[in-house]
């Protein structure tokens, strides 16, 4: 019956001849949409590039130039070249010399500094006359990890001089301690950021621009005219995702360019691999987009979805920039069902460990897995019926 | 006055009959408020050791068990092989590789010096950086103490020798959540202060609702205004309800006054709504509001200082957070919460943010037409 009902209707519909021609013209559609609406289209390309150089220049958890504060109050040789040897590294950027005690907390509590050296009376003759003097580190450990690195730096230039003036004699029984950095050894911030960044854009560009632009159609009212047409509704919705997977193509394109001419982050591992695990990934968010979009009923509420439901798990459980390792175990077991948190994983082992597909099919079956799950949830809930 | 009354009282109502964007304005923030500084901890812990002992000897097993009791790292493969070991690493099943060399025990005693080798997945560089140095630690405290073993020093030290003391200040526990619930805080206000400010103008201008409030005799700044106080209260209500779940989950309470950081957020609220309003100006639909100020939020939020210290961005960026009224904020909500800091403390944040309200308020203002 419902099938009579098509084939009737394809007899006056001009363009309802074939499925397949339908379709490209519901895709034409949707990517004049994207097409016309140039502002939109330029955020779309522009983004990820804007973050990737964000991320990959700007955003480091390496710590360097810190504002610190001296007090010296024994002002001798030995203090002077210590602050010297301080001041030319680049880790801090001595910016001030501190009179009293009073001083240090002022100047901690103006925000301006996150170290204090505080040399005490008489540091060159202890040192001389007893062999023993001290320095003590006051550090702002409001942020800990920058403390506890800003603390390892200054005693580690410390030490350096303590050897200096040592004239180098070897210690007997020394343990000597040979570390390799593999896979990054300049310890770059891109490293690690290049991949999350990918996942987080896919993400944000699939999953939240399709199920925004189908709500739209329902808020504006013109998916009651789509819903009639003789195409299947579901096809419809894909119709609705295609562009969007080109646009998302479009951006890993970009932003694999660009991490490795421009961060110099190498694609160690086969680049076709990459490309086709990344479609998956756009096919998983784009599902994902679709669930949303089933459920949401305006343009807001859709964004919010998509944003608390989408943007911060992915942002908070890939892994990229918290240690998953170190989450509650309710989190960590959370973390499992964000798709992100797979393709991170992926990305990670083709891109920057150079691994092949024995490596990843556990995720990549994981990945695959999750899509059919919510493309099977989003076919049975499509209402063909508004509201 | 009484226009601006009217005009307060359709939006309230508007805000009000929407429940879905109710429950999201007060419920999901709180949720990531709770979730969040859970996940945000970025203490350096749990390493996941791989071990390679070619040696077994009584040393090799005293440094093993000195590493794994420190607390930090945790003992998760123990290979024979340095490839093994390197494969645990690719599969993400260890971080950091000890590789103890044959005869280890034996060159230490008899040439006085043994080399072990220590190699970490640098892909995390924060990560690898102070597992390293974290293992040295250790590495060096052991050779102290097997120095100790064998020779007696004398009573006074035979060289010169420095001695650094820490004092962790503020923050004495090296608590992560302590640092990152204020700034989560600022990110939560700031998202559904900008976003909802500006869909709400779009939204108008997409229904075609806005033409019947051009048409009508209400001024350019009593429209702006009538749009800007509702969510302006929304934000501050929010911000009311993240400090009590601060305060009372966290335990965390500001050693500054609460007054310092009410004045301090009325003020960047009116700022970042005026940003948000300006948005609206500008977009014809919501995808584009939305994508507009979601994409402005994030660069906002990445270059606040929230995850990553500004001072070890490169100068460029560090000139891009002076004209970022988020990073502003994050950084008077650490000053006050954690150090104390009072109003004189951050005159030059609240005279910057005064600058930020008028300019992108009166930018609104103007920019806004009542012709379409």
């Amino acid at each position: 019956m419902a099938n009579n009902l098509i084939k009737s209707n394809s007899l006056q519909h001009p363009y309802a001849r074939g499925g397949g021609k339908q379709f490209l013209i519901f895709v034409k559609k949707e990517w004049l949409h994207i097409w016309r609406d140039k502002r939109t289209l330029f955020i779309l390309i522009f983004m990820p590039i804007v973050q990737i150089l964000l991320y990959g220049f700007a955003l480091t958890n390496e710590v360097k130039n810190a504002k610190i504060a001296i007090f010296d109050q024994s002002k001798d040789i030995a203090t002077t070249a210590i602050t010297n040897e301080i001041a030319a590294s680049k880790y801090f950027n001595l910016i001030k010399n501190l009179h009293s005690y009073q001083d240090i907390e002022a100047t901690f509590r103006e925000g301006k500094i996150r170290m204090a050296l505080v040399f005490p009376n008489e540091f060159r003759n202890n040192l001389l006359h007893t062999n023993q003097a001290q320095i003590q580190l006051i550090a702002d450990a409001s942020d800990p990890n920058t403390a506890n690195t800003l603390t390892n730096y200054a005693t580690s230039v410390i030490n350096d001089y303590q050897q200096s003036i040592n004239q180098n004699k070897p210690l007997p029984y020394t343990i000597k301690t040979q570390v390799r950095m593999l896979y990054n050894p300049e310890l770059k911030g891109a490293y690690s950021f290049v991949p999350g960044v990918m996942a987080l854009v896919l993400m944000l560009v699939c999953a939240m621009m399709t199920s925004i632009s189908i709500v739209r159609e329902k808020e504006i009212g013109t998916m009651e005219v789509i819903l009639v047409s003789p195409l299947k509704p579901f096809r419809i919705i894909i119709a609705k995702t295609i562009p969007y997977l080109l646009v998302s193509m479009l951006n890993i394109g970009s932003i694999l360019l660009l991490s490795v001419y421009a961060l110099d982050v190498p694609i160690v591992g086969s680049l076709w691999l990459l490309l086709a695990e990344s479609t998956l990934f756009t096919i998983t968010s784009l599902s994902v987009g679709i669930l949303i979009s089933n459920t949401a009923k305006t343009q807001q509420t859709a964004q919010f979805t998509s944003l608390m439901s989408l943007f911060l798990p992915t942002l908070l459980f890939s892994g990229f920039m918290f240690p998953i390792e170190n989450m509650p175990i309710p989190l960590q077991i959370i973390s499992n069902i964000v798709p992100a948190k797979w393709y991170y994983i992926i990305v990670k082992s083709i891109m920057i460990k150079g691994l092949g597909f024995g490596a990843i099919w556990k995720e990549t079956m994981i990945l695959i897995s999750m899509t059919l799950v919510l493309l099977g949830i989003s076919i049975r809930n499509f209402k063909i019926r508004l509201s | 006055m009484r226009v601006l009354r009217f005009l307060l009282q359709k939006e309230l109502r508007q805000i009000f009959r929407d429940r879905a964007i109710i429950r999201v304005l007060f419920i999901m923030p709180m949720i990531q408020l709770l979730i969040l500084p859970l996940a945000a901890d970025y203490e350096i812990k749990n390493i996941n050791l791989g071990v390679v002992d070619h040696d077994h000897s009584e040393y090799s097993r005293k440094l093993i068990n000195k590493i794994t009791s420190s607390g930090y790292f945790k003992l998760q493969d123990y290979s024979t092989t340095f490839q093994q070991g390197l494969r645990s690493i690719e599969k993400d099943k260890t971080d950091l590789i000890l590789e103890i060399p044959s005869h280890f025990e034996k060159d230490l005693v008899k040439e006085d010096e043994a080399t072990l080798l220590v190699a970490v997945n640098a892909i995390n560089g924060v990560k690898a950086g102070l597992g390293a140095a974290y293992i040295q630690g250790i590495i060096q405290g052991y050779n102290q103490e097997l120095r100790k073993q064998w020779i007696q020093f004398p009573r006074m030290n035979p060289e010169p020798t420095i001695e650094a003391t820490f004092s962790n200040w503020f923050n004495p526990t090296m608590n992560y959540r302590v640092f990152m619930v204020p700034g989560i805080l600022v990110m939560l206000v700031t998202i559904i202060g900008s976003s909802f400010a500006s869909n709400n103008i779009v939204r108008e201008k997409e229904m075609g609702t806005i033409e019947q409030i051009n048409v009508s005799p209400i001024k350019k700044w009593q429209f702006i205004l009538g749009k800007l106080i509702p969510f302006w209260m929304l934000a501050l209500f929010v911000l009311t309800i993240g400090l009590t779940i601060a305060r009372l989950i966290y335990n965390i309470i500001p050693l500054g006054n609460y007054i310092t950081i009410y004045i301090f957020a009325s003020i960047y609220l009116l700022a970042i709504l005026g940003l948000g309003l300006l948005l609206s100006t500008f977009a014809q639909t919501q995808q584009q509001s939305m994508l507009v100020s979601f994409f402005l939020t994030m660069i906002f939020n990445l270059l606040s200082g929230l995850f990553t210290p500004i001072e070890s961005m490169p100068s460029w960026a560090q000139t891009i957070t002076r004209f970022n009224p988020v990073s502003y904020f994050i950084e008077v909500m650490r000053m006050v919460i954690l150090k104390g800091s009072g109003l004189t403390d951050i005159k030059f944040h609240l005279i910057a943010m005064i600058g930020f309200a008028i300019f992108f308020n009166s930018w609104a203002i103007i920019n806004y037409r009542k012709r379409s």
